[in-house]
Parts: structure tokens; sequence; C-alpha cells
């Protein structure tokens, strides 16, 4: 099926989302939507979803003008939708969620022995392994997106968007993702691509439509050369490397041994970690999500109720210490995901920057507070970080990602730190804010202060650190100086250990990654 | 006042105007353009207040018309005497309201009949004037009576609203607060002064510690507080019953279920001279708004407890004990209810009777919800309140319209300010917003569903929700939408 | 609204290939809440029903009534029994059974959910003796009286907490359940009184309780208005409304507007005449039979039908039902108004299912306990009503133990036994019997973009 947009209008307030989009995507083709976090490609795709109305435009299907009402109306003209954050019920199986909303009957009751033949026989179409009675909360993440597909596909989609897909696949799901993309296409399903990574577009896309601040701003196909597509996609040049002083390590600051934690229901999901980080050095911890990261950081944090094993910081044993402890010895925390983890939204950007200080001077005496200290520390931190907002006395939820990262990162930095953890520390934050935050971190470790990031972004990673630790399934496989070759480390994503990942690659194994290293096309 | 429950899952929104929250931005500015003068008024919160109560009289008002049997029989001949039933009708709304005034503000005919017998025995200037007006006044003073315990229950609620907490426990804390200043009232002879502390303190304990139950239960086993505070108001509620059917409780007289009055070191002084019931309560409600003020806008602790209600997740990362906040949080609103049941015992009750907490409890949510959570608020809205209670009461046996009609009005008035766009809607300003409009919100922020320790969601999260949120003129990015 | 059970972090799983599951030795965390619940509850039967109980006293327990279906006299009128023995021998044979409960989680050896389930019941009966001979002791417990009252009382209960599942599954709190019921009790008798019809009061309570249905759909749905308040505050308007019109209207003219009047008994012939449980199950009026109805058309149609589905998928996760295409906010108004509707037969049972004038806040607080049977009964149908049954139990226990003669009976409190719901409930929603899963939209507003 065709797909035509034209002159697509989204305007929430006074922002505009969608700027007069156009976007033709002919049948069995796949073609990416290249852009930024917060560049409108989600929005876009909702519009064509019917979950959003449009302001104005017009979608065509097949030369014929359409209109949605909502998602149901879209599903019944042919497009199917992968969203980024599952649209998955969590306590219903495979089977339940895959017919929900077209349900199959029989005799009035669900006819629920013909919803496990439908996905049994698109499973076996694509080779996924699914259980049709398996409840869906209890699948790791890669079959919950396999259920999407499933999901789209039973309702016969000729026309498939997959947001962000990958965000959360190791290389090699990704690589068969891709497959099965390739298989959707070549079987006539249109398919719209949605990803900011410049490797997968190239790897799969047929053509490339490149979106900035809700404009179209050029298409090119995949032979294009990388850093213009990524000059394109941000809107100026990029510097894709950071420039950093080699690394002056001292001391061993924090010891970690034989760490293990076990979750609520007895799941060991932290596995004998063992690591030491130095004075003025920055150990990168990669791996896909969900291996055990999370779990580290907040078990330094003191976050984690059942901990095993030891911490020590500065020499000073901190398992088994509350959290206040924890920071009050000096540790700076950036968490994973800002929103949730960081940020009041219904406090100030003043508050906001004090959450973890206020009962300590200036801030505070341990009854009440200082408002007026409060306020000072404030201007200033908005100074130094450049945070744009309109004052300090705004709700930090009326401030965008970048910015409220920003009074993240100033908050912990906020004062002399005996170790600094940040994780994803730019994770949906724009290039620029990128650029400023990682010269943040590196100034940090210059400072002498042991750094710990935690990313799920390889490219993060390599820039960043002066070491790097690889997490596989609550354990750490290897730990590799920091330039060591990215085949090797998409490997041990995988659960490669590092002999048997450089052993790999020197036999030449390859990601879709390196190929395209190899053809000169990735700097 | 619209947005506090109206914009959020939260049930108030921060107190301060100053605090600009994410709905209110963006729907300003979506509309900025496009709104006319009038639309800008009708927005206006104040106008929504006014406009509830109007419509909550209104239909006070065919209420009355309902029940009234004169309007009745005289809608039987409508066609043939049209005028008597208007006349009827407008006798009965006019002196029903007309009475309410009279019991709960001034009592015109009690302060002319003063005035005119000071008069008529030759006084003049303020020997007439000041017994007159304290006459003509007399329903006010019992008016801010009724309304000091409510203030300070209300105050009560407020804490656990602006903490992301649902007490709905207001009847419970209450009657464990009565019955401990009670008993220490009756059971105990302490000299003046110290007894009335005593009494005081043990109902803020006894409120506390009750409040505090449901608070450790949320914290230690994730128990909703909405539930577990219903349960434990009825515990109380049986408790009480049982109680005085103890000796302990009903001292020599078995038979009947009340306790002996509290000493008399133990009352709350008058205030208001003899005549009126009005009691040095009053102060300690004015004193507990001070005290809320401080707490939710300068104390540390009240910033943990918002931090808590507001991202107990962010709050737990930054070193705040989630579960300490949320024993705090009902332990200190468990307390002011406590105390508002103590200062009811032992300034007007005197003695405890089965029904001592009346509808102070559930009343006092509606207050703090009236009164956005906010000490000049609640003060405002608990006399408001009162004097509804207070008025209905005259009018019950003034007018023999049921007390039960201010109940109505009351819950009517609630609702109307909950839902401004019904309020604008109902007069005609329908363009203004529709119900269902698109609005940016919390979403599950602090809703009662998350368990303390469980900070299941709690963002109103710009960038993790799947809304595209406008961003401020100036920022130099947009959030995660896409 | 309860127990929220989502993990804010889920634990690390790795993409590759699914978790393992938690490998039989790893025990869950709370294990050992049901064996030591049920132990305590043993102790105490053991220590406060049998070794308290008066020494030489009986209880005697009445299982066929004169004139029951009783061929040959098999079954014996009056069985009188020890109290203190056989509240002795109850007592530790649930003892018994909570040590096998130990043994098998203790071992983290697998019990058959059903003889689980069994096992449970068993020990619920014996603790039930036990509790009803030191009760009663000196006196009879005539079991079939005490399971009919038991029956009159679960069956608002019952109504309600069907409301509060109906309307609680597609994500909207119901607290207003009360006024539900209050108005369904009111309607019934109005109409009912107005017409001479106690079968155009029975139409007409659902109806008018879906005013307060509606009205909670309206803000809660429509107009977002936090759930928790507007179930607060129609309560209190149904309480106002309906004691206001009862203060004017019905008391001006009570022959015309508030005639007590009863729905008819259909005894189902030979049935009904079983000893004990034939009066409960086949001689009642139309409303309980109604209820074991929807109780059964209700578990079918929330778990095995396509509306099912639909509901609960809006109640987990209101934006993946929205994107399969499936109307939100239709979806849940049109289950909070069948919910009111059917709490509105709740109401009728109370005025005419039993035969009785209305009279101000008469559901007094009935709407809460049906909250609690909900909750209790992890809303599910069956398990409302069983839940309801229980806290029926209790009450109806209360009212004979009131009326029996000095002297005998064990002088337990009548508050105690009104309170029981309540302490059970708040046992229940802190996990002390296994948590309570919540819909995890339960309470949130749905917003279209």
């Amino acid at each position: 099926m065709k797909l035509e947009l034209r002159g697509i209008t989204k305007v929430f307030g006074t922002f505009v989302a969608n700027d007069s989009i156009d976007l033709v995507v002919e049948p069995g083709e796949i073609h990416s939507l290249l852009g930024e976090n917060g560049a409108g490609k989600s929005t876009l795709m909702n519009v064509l979803y019917g979950l959003y109305q449009p302001d104005g435009g017009q979608i065509l299907l097949d030369d014929r003008p359409v209109q949605f009402s909502g998602p149901g109306d879209a599903m019944r003209a042919g497009i199917g939708m992968v969203h980024q954050h599952f649209m998955l019920v969590p306590p219903f199986t495979v089977a339940e969620n895959v017919v929900l909303g077209h349900e199959p009957t029989k005799g009035g009751l669900l006819d629920l022995a013909t919803a496990r033949r439908t996905v049994r026989e698109i499973s076996a179409r694509f080779g996924f392994d699914l259980d049709p009675d398996a409840i869906v909360e209890e699948l790791p993440v890669g079959a919950q997106q396999r259920v999407e597909i499933i999901k789209a596909l039973s309702r016969r989609a000729e026309i498939l968007v997959l947001d962000e897909p990958t965000a959360v696949l190791t290389p090699q799901e990704t690589d068969e993702l891709m497959a099965i993309m390739r298989q959707l296409r070549d079987e006539g399903t249109s398919i719209v691509f949605i990803t900011h990574k410049l490797r997968e577009v190239k790897a799969v896309a047929d053509r490339i439509t490149v979106i900035r601040r809700g404009r179209v701003v050029g298409s090119a196909d995949p032979s294009a050369d990388q850093t213009e597509l990524a000059s394109l996609m941000v809107g100026r040049q990029v510097a894709l490397t950071l420039d950093k002083a080699p690394a002056e390590p001292g001391d061993t600051a924090l010891q970690v041994r034989g760490l293990t934690v076990t979750d609520e229901a007895g799941v060991t999901t932290l596995d004998g970690v063992d690591l030491d980080v130095r004075r003025g050095e920055v150990l990168g911890i990669a791996g896909v999500q969900g291996n055990g990261q999370t779990e580290l950081t907040e078990a330094l944090l003191g976050l984690q109720k059942n901990v095993r094993g030891s911490i020590l910081l500065g020499g000073e044993e901190i398992v088994g210490r509350s959290t206040r402890q924890v920071l009050d010895a000096g540790v700076g925390f950036v968490p994973e995901d800002r929103t949730h983890d960081a940020l009041v939204p219904d406090f100030s950007v003043a508050e906001n920057l004090v959450l973890d200080q206020h009962r300590r001077p200036p801030f505070g005496s341990g009854l009440s507070l200082k408002l007026k200290a409060i306020h000072e520390r404030a201007k200033e931190a908005v100074r130094e970080y450049d945070v744009r907002t309109g004052s300090v006395d705004s709700a930090v939820s009326t401030l965008s990602g970048g910015n409220q990262q920003k009074i993240v990162m100033a908050r912990a930095l906020g004062r002399d730190l005996s170790l600094f953890i940040a994780s994803q520390p730019t994770r949906g934050v724009d290039v620029g804010s990128i650029e400023f935050l990682h010269r943040r971190i590196i100034a940090e470790r210059d400072k002498g202060t042991p750094v710990i990031i935690v990313s799920t972004e390889l490219d993060e990673i390599t820039q960043l650190s002066d070491r790097i630790a690889v997490m596989y399934r609550g354990s750490i496989l290897g730990i590799v100086p920091g330039d060591e070759d990215r085949d090797v480390l998409g490997l041990m994503m995988a659960g490669y250990t590092v002999e048997a990942a450089r052993e790999a690659v020197a036999g030449g194994a390859r990601t879709t990654d390196t190929q395209l290293v190899d053809e000169g096309e990735i700097v | 006042m619209s947005q506090a429950i109206e914009g959020s899952a939260r049930p108030v929104a921060p107190g301060t105007a100053n605090e600009p929250t994410p709905p209110a931005s963006e729907e300003n500015a979506r509309r900025e353009d496009a709104a006319t003068l009038l639309q800008r008024i009708a927005r206006g919160n104040v106008l929504v207040v006014v406009l509830a109560f109007v419509f909550a009289f209104l239909i006070g008002s065919i209420l009355i018309l309902v029940a009234s049997a004169e309007v009745r029989a005289a809608a039987g001949y409508l066609f043939a005497r049209p005028a008597d039933t208007f006349r009827a009708a407008w006798d009965a709304i006019t002196g029903a309201y007309a009475a309410m005034f009279r019991g709960s503000v001034f009592d015109l005919q009690g302060f002319t009949r003063v005035r005119e017998d000071l008069e008529s025995r030759g006084g003049s200037g303020s020997y007439v004037w000041g017994p007159a007006l304290l006459r003509g006044f007399k329903p006010l003073l019992e008016t801010l009576t009724v309304a000091t315990p409510l203030i300070i229950a209300s105050i009560g609620m407020a804490v656990s609203f602006r903490s992301g907490l649902f007490n709905i426990g207001g009847t419970g804390q209450l009657i464990v607060g009565a019955v401990a200043a009670g008993f220490v009232g009756f059971a105990v002879s302490l000299p003046p002064v110290i007894h009335v502390l005593v009494c005081i303190a043990a109902a803020i304990i006894a409120g506390g510690l009750y409040g505090g139950l449901a608070g450790f239960l949320k914290a230690r086993f994730g128990a909703s507080e909405v539930i577990t505070t219903i349960m434990l108001n009825w515990i109380a509620v049986y408790g009480l019953a049982y109680a005085l059917t103890t000796s302990a409780f009903t001292g020599a007289n078995k038979a009947q279920p009340t306790s002996p009055s509290v000493g008399e070191n133990a009352v709350l002084p008058l205030i208001a001279g003899s005549q009126n019931r009005l009691h040095l309560g009053l102060l300690i409600a004015v004193l507990a708004a001070v005290f809320l003020w401080w707490l939710m806008s300068r104390s540390a602790m009240g910033f943990r407890f918002r931090a808590v209600g507001s991202n107990p997740r962010a709050a737990e990362v930054a070193g705040i004990d989630v579960g300490r906040s949320a024993i705090g949080v009902m332990f200190a609103a468990g307390a002011l209810v406590g105390l508002a049941g103590g200062v009811h015992i032992l300034g007007t009750e005197h003695r405890l009777t089965g029904n001592v907490a009346g509808s102070i409890g559930f009343d006092a949510i509606t207050v703090a919800l009236l009164g956005r959570s906010g000490p000049l608020g609640i003060v405002l809205a608990g006399i408001l309140f009162a004097g509804l209670s207070t008025g209905g009461r005259f009018m019950e046996s003034n007018q023999s319209v049921p007390l039960d009609l201010v109940q109505v009005i009351q819950a009517l008035v609630v609702l109307f300010i909950a839902a401004p766009p019904l309020v604008r809607y109902l007069v005609g300003l329908r363009s203004v917003d529709r119900p269902g409009a698109p609005r940016a919100r919390g979403r599950r922020a602090a809703s009662p569903a998350a368990a303390a320790p469980a900070p299941s969601g709690s963002s109103a999260a710009p960038a993790s929700s799947s809304a595209p949120e406008p961003r401020s003129a100036g920022t130099d990015t947009k959030g995660g939408t896409a | 609204m309860s127990t929220a059970v989502q993990d804010p972090a889920r634990p690390a799983a790795p993409s590759s290939e699914p978790r393992a599951a938690a490998p039989a030795a790893e025990r869950q965390r709370s294990w050992w809440h049901l064996p030591a619940g049920l132990t305590v509850l043993a102790l105490a039967a053991l220590l406060v029903f049998g070794l308290r109980a008066p020494v030489g006293r009986g209880t005697s327990f009445r299982i066929a009534a004169p004139g029951d279906l009783n061929p040959g006299g098999i079954l014996p009128g009056d069985v009188a029994l020890p109290a203190g023995g056989t509240a002795i021998v109850c007592a530790i044979l649930c003892l018994l059974i909570a040590g096998v409960l130990w043994f098998f989680a203790a071992t983290s050896r697998a019990l058959g959910r059903r003889a689980r389930i069994a096992l449970i019941v068993v020990f619920g009966l014996l603790w039930i003796t036990a509790f009803l001979a030191w009760a009663f002791s000196g006196s009879t417990v005539d079991l079939g009286s005490l399971l009919q009252t038991m029956m009159v009382l679960a069956v608002p209960l019952a109504f309600g907490s069907l409301s509060g599942v109906l309307s609680e599954r597609a994500g909207v709190v119901n607290i207003a359940i009360e006024g539900q019921l209050l108005f369904g009790a009111f309607g019934a008798v109005l109409v009912g009184s107005l017409t001479g019809s106690v079968w155009l009061g029975l139409i007409a309570a659902p109806i008018m309780a879906l005013v307060i249905g509606a009205l909670l759909a309206l803000f809660a749905i429509g107009y977002q208005v936090q759930q928790i308040i507007v179930g607060v505050v129609l309560n209190v308007f149904a309480i106002g409304i309906t004691s206001f019109f009862y203060g004017t209207v019905m008391q001006q003219d009570p022959t015309r507007y508030n005639q007590p009047m009863r729905l008819p008994i259909i005894s189902i012939p030979v049935l009904s005449d079983i000893p004990v449980i034939g009066r409960v199950l086949f001689e009642q009026n139309i409303l309980v039979y109604l209820m074991w109805i929807i109780v059964a058309v209700l578990t079918v149609a929330l778990f095995r039908t396509r509306w099912g589905l639909r509901v609960r998928s809006v109640g987990e996760h209101p934006r993946a039902a929205d994107t399969v295409g499936i109307d939100v906010n239709r979806t849940r108004w049109s289950n909070v108004l069948l919910g009111s509707a059917v709490a509105g037969l709740g109401g009728a049972t109370l005025t005419i299912g039993t035969g009785v004038a209305f009279g101000e806040e008469m559901s007094s607080g009935k709407g809460y306990i049906a909250l609690a049977a909900m909750i209790l009964g992890r809303y599910h149908p069956v398990g409302a009503l069983l839940a309801a049954l229980l806290f029926a139990f209790a009450d109806a226990l209360q009212l004979r133990l009131g009326t029996l003669p000095s002297g005998s009976g064990a002088g337990i409190p009548s508050q105690f036994l009104l309170m029981l719901p309540y302490i059970v409930t708040l046992f229940a929603v802190a996990g002390v019997v296994g948590r309570v899963r919540v819909p995890a939209a339960d309470g949130e507003p749905y917003v279209k973009q």
C-alpha cells in the first residue's frame, strides 16, 4: 500500500511539533524517518495512527484521502504500529494481547483456540519462538516486541510503523529485527522505520527522510554519507568525538567485591560483581538495558534491599547504609530516568536543586529551610549550567528534557564528591546539551573524582570512558581499555567473554555496525 | 482553585500561586490568542467559586420547592392562579435562605429586641450597642464555634493531601482524639491549665498514632491509605460504641451510653461571654493554620512530605526515606485531626457520646478541598461550611426545612468547584473548554494506587510520557517526543 | 486503590532469552504469611474458645428444624456438644492443618491449588465451629436461621461489591457504592409506594442508582476529577438528598411515599425443605436469585468474553486498549453505569427486599463494607460474593448473639463483631494473606491526545 502524508501540521499550544510535513512511502519499501529526540517523528506517526488529530494536512492511502478519528480507523485501513513503549496489557497472555480489539468469538465466548493458532502461524512465518499462553509481563523485552509485531500483522497491516524499535535490543537482536523487516518488505509490506541511529538506517532503509524541529529537512538514500546525514539531522556540523586529555588515575577510591543483589521474587539480578574505580578516571559500564546496570547503581546508592558483598568507598563499607548516608558520604548520582527517578515535577527548579541537600547547611537546619540560600544556589546553578528557564521558581516540569537533565547534573555535581555516578547521562537530550554535559563529566574527572558512567549507547561509553566494563545478565563479563574494538564490545554485550569476543573478531566476525565501519562510512 | 482538584491526580495542587503547574501553563498558552476578555474572566477561579455556590443554592432552591407542602398545594391549581404558586415558591425559598443567614451570621431580630429592651430601660450609646451587637452576632459566634474543630481537622487533611496521601480517616482520628482528651478530662484530676494541656496532648498523640497506623501499613505493606483509613474509621466508631458500654467510660450511669463531663480544669475557657459557646479553641485553630503554613512551605519535613507526595521515587533516590515520610505525614495529619477531636470535646461537647464526631471527619475533606489545602483558604472555607450548618440548623427549626439540605449544598459546591468546565458550560461559556479536552496532566502522580515503597509511577513526565509537551519559549530543545 | 503491585524497576531480564523462572528452592519472601496467620488464629481458638469456655456447659447445634425434609429422621434435630471440648478439638485440628501448610511451605513442596484451598476451607469451618461452640455456650445455635440471616445481610453487600468490581475493573475507583445503595433503597420504596407495585419499585431501584453512577462517571471520566474525592462527595450528596426527602416528603405522607412493602418469597418446592441450607438457597425473594445469576454471568463475562477482555484491558492499560480501537472512556462510562445499576438492586434489598420502609442513612456504611468485600475478593465476582458472605456472617452472628438469653454465651460485645469486617480487610490490604492485585490503571483518568 502506498502512503502519502501531505502538509501534516500538528500544534501543541504554541509549540509546532509538525510543520507541514510531506512524506511518501512506496509499497514494499523500508522508509526510514531519521531525527533527533524531539524532532517530531513520534508525533507524526501518532497523527498517522489516529492517536492525534492533525491541525492541517492530509493523509492519503493509495492516493485516496483518508481521515482517522482513532487508532481503530487506522488499523482498519491497514496501518500497524509497534510503539516505542509497548502497547501490551501486562497481565494478559500473548494470545489475548494479539487479538485484543478484534477478538474471535465462538458462541458469544472468546475463541482463544483461534487466537493461539493465529499467534502460532505468524510466529512460524518469522521463526519466533513464542508461547501463546505466556503472560506478557513475564516475557523479556525482545519477545514483547515480537508480540507487538504479531499484533500488527494479525490485523493484516500493509503499512507497519516501527517507532525506535532497536532501543531495547542487543546488536544481535537488532540484526534479527532487520531480517524480519526485510522479509516483510519482500512480502509487500511498507515499513516506516523511526530511529535516530544512523548505522541502522544505513543498514536497512531503502529511503531516508530526515526531520528536524518538526520539519522535513531533506531526504537521502542509504548510500548517503554518514556525517552528511548527521549534520542534516542535527542542523550543524557535529563533532562525533570528544576532546579530552588522557586520564591521570590516582589511587583506588571505590572497591566493589562480590556484590550480589536479589529481588523481591528471589531472582538474582546482580551476581558477584567486582569493580575498582580510581580517582580521576571514568569507568564506563556498557551493556544492553536490563542486564543489571540499574541494580548495580542502585546497590551503590543503597537503594536495593537484598545486597550481599562489599562496597568500600574511600576504605569505608557502604553496604547496608541508607541512601541518605551514602549521599552524605559524598556520592553524586544522576539516575537513568530523570523524570521518574530524579525530579519532583511539582517542585520548582530551586527546590529540585536541593532535593538531596535540603537538610544540610547552608540550605537548611534540621527543622526549617533557608529559602534565601536555596534561591542563591539555584541562581548560581542556572547560570553555570546555562539552564533555560524563566525563573528559578518555575516548576521543573515546564522545562525541556535537556534543561531538566542539566538540573539533575548540577544537583549531583554541586559539591565536592567522593564518587560520581551517572546513569544514561544524556538520554533524550539534544546534541548541543550532550556536548556540554559530556564536558562537565570530564571536568569532574579531571578534578580527581572517580566517575562511573552507565550507558546503553556504545558511542557515549567509548567517548567518555577510560576503562569499560561490560555487563551481561547481572555479571561483569570483563573490563577492557577505553579504546577497545567496537566489535569486541558488541559481542561482549551479547554475552561473549573478552577472550572469546576478541578471538571471534580476529576470525572475522562482524556486526552490522562494523560492516559499515569497514566500508568507510562511519567515522 | 480549579486546578487543585481538576488538574491532576494529586488531591490538591501546590498551594502557592507562583508555582505554575504544567497544565495551567499549557492551557493558557494554547488559548491565549483565542481568548476573549469574557472567557478570561470565566476562566478565573473566583468566578468559578462564586458560580459554584450560585448553582448549589439554585439546586437547593429546587429541593426546597419540591419539599414544600405549600408549594405543592399551590401547584395543584397552578393554571387557575399561577401567582399563588410563584408566591408560595418565593416565600419558601427566601424564607429558608433568610433563616439560614439569620442562623449563621446576624440575627437582626435578636439585635433589635435587645436594643429596644435596653433603650426602653434608658440605656444609650455603647451600653446599648455593645450588648445588642453581641446578641445580633450571636449566630456568627456560634458559627465560629462550629468552625473551630472543622478548621483544625481540615488542616490535618490538608497536610495529607498536599503530601499526596488521601486521608479519608478523619472520623476515626477525630474519635480517637476526642476519646483520649475526654478520658483524660474526666478520669484524671489535675491543676488548672495543666489539665487542659495534658488533655490536648493526649488528643494529639492518640490521633497521631491512629493516623500513623495507616501510614505504617502503607510504608510497611504498601496498603492503600484510602482503604485503611476508611476501615479505621469504622473500627473507631464501633470501638467508641463499645467503650461507652464499659464502666470505665460511662462512670456510674452504665445504662446511658455517654461519659461523664470532663473536669472543670480540662475545659477550654469561653472567650465571648457565657452566653456564647465560643472558646479558646478558635485560637488553637488559628495556630494550627499558621503551623500548616510553616510545615508545608518552610520546614524541611514538609519539603520531604511534598517531595514524596509528588514523586516518591525521586525522593527516595535523593535520600529521603519514603516509608518514614508516609508515617510522618499520616502521624501529622492524624495528630491535627485528633487535636480537632480534643478541642471539640474540651471546648464544646464536654462529654463523649457515640456520635461525638458527627460529620466533621468527612466535612473536613470537603473543607480542605474547598480551601485548596492552604491555611487561609481552609480558615475561610471552614467558617463558610460551619455557617451553612449553623444556618441550616436554624432553618430546620424555624422553617422546617431539613438540615440535610445543607449537606446537599456542600456536596454540590465541592463537585462544581472540582469541575470548572462544567460550571462554565452551565453558564453558556461552552467554548472555553469541553469535558475531556486534551490536557496534559501528571500521570499517576502520587496516585493513591501507588504505594509508598513501590514508586511505581509518579512522573508528570514530559519526556517519558508519550504526550508531546510543549516547551516554554526560549528553551533550547524539546523533550523526547520522537 | 489498594496495594500497588507494580514493580518499579523490573529486574534485569537479559533480553536474549527469557529469564529462567525462580528455582523452586527460592521461596517467595512472603511464604510464611499464610501458615503463620493460620497458626495464630488456631492458637487463639485454642486459648480463647477452648480453654476459656465455661466448664461443663454445652452448646446445641440445631441441624434439622421441625418440618424440614428429613426422611426417617436421618439427621438429628439438635446436637448437643460440650462447649469447651468441641472448641479444643476443633482448634487442635486447625493447628494440624496449619502445621501441614507450614511443612509444605517450608520445604517448598508444591501443594496443589485445590488441595490448598480445600485445607483452608476446612480450617475455616473448624475454626467457626470452635467459635460457635464458645460464643453460644449454654444455648442453641440454629444453623439454618443463622445462615438465613447471613444471606439476607449478604445480598446488599454482594451487589455493592459487584458494582465495585464492574467499575474498578474498568479503571474507575468506586467509593460511591454507599450512595448507590442508598439511592436504590430510596427509589425502590418511593416508586413502589407511589405505584403500589413492588415490582415497579424493583425496576426503579437500579434506575435511581444510575443517577449516582452517572454523576460519578460524569465527574470522574468526563471532568477527570479525582475519583476518590468524587466518590466521597457523592456519598455525602446521596445521604443528604435522600435524608432531605425522607424528612420532608416522606414524613409528610408516609402511606403515599414511604410504604413498607416486600417482594414475594419464591420458594422452590422440596429443595427448600432441605435442612440447614434449604431455606437459605431455595426460599428467597427474586433479588437473592438475581444475585447468584449476576455473579455467575459476570464471572463468565469478565473472563471469557470479548467484552470482559476489553473491560480488563481498559482497566490495566487504557492506552494499549485505545491503540487497538477500544473506546476507553465509553467502556468506563458503561461499566460505571452498569455497576451502579447492580448496586441499586442491592439497595432495593434493604427496603423492598426485607419489607421495611426507607430510613435516613439506612445503608449505614454497607457501601464501605461492600468496598472492603470487593478488595478482599480480589476484584473477582466470586471472591467478592464470598467476602460479602463472610462479612454478613459476622453481622448475623452479632445479631444472634444479641438475642441470647442472659447467662448464656460468651458475652462477646456486638461491637467487636461489627468491627470484624473492617479488621479483616485491614489485614487483607496489608498483604497478610497475599497481595491484592489492583487493576493497574485504577483511578487514573484517561486522556486522549
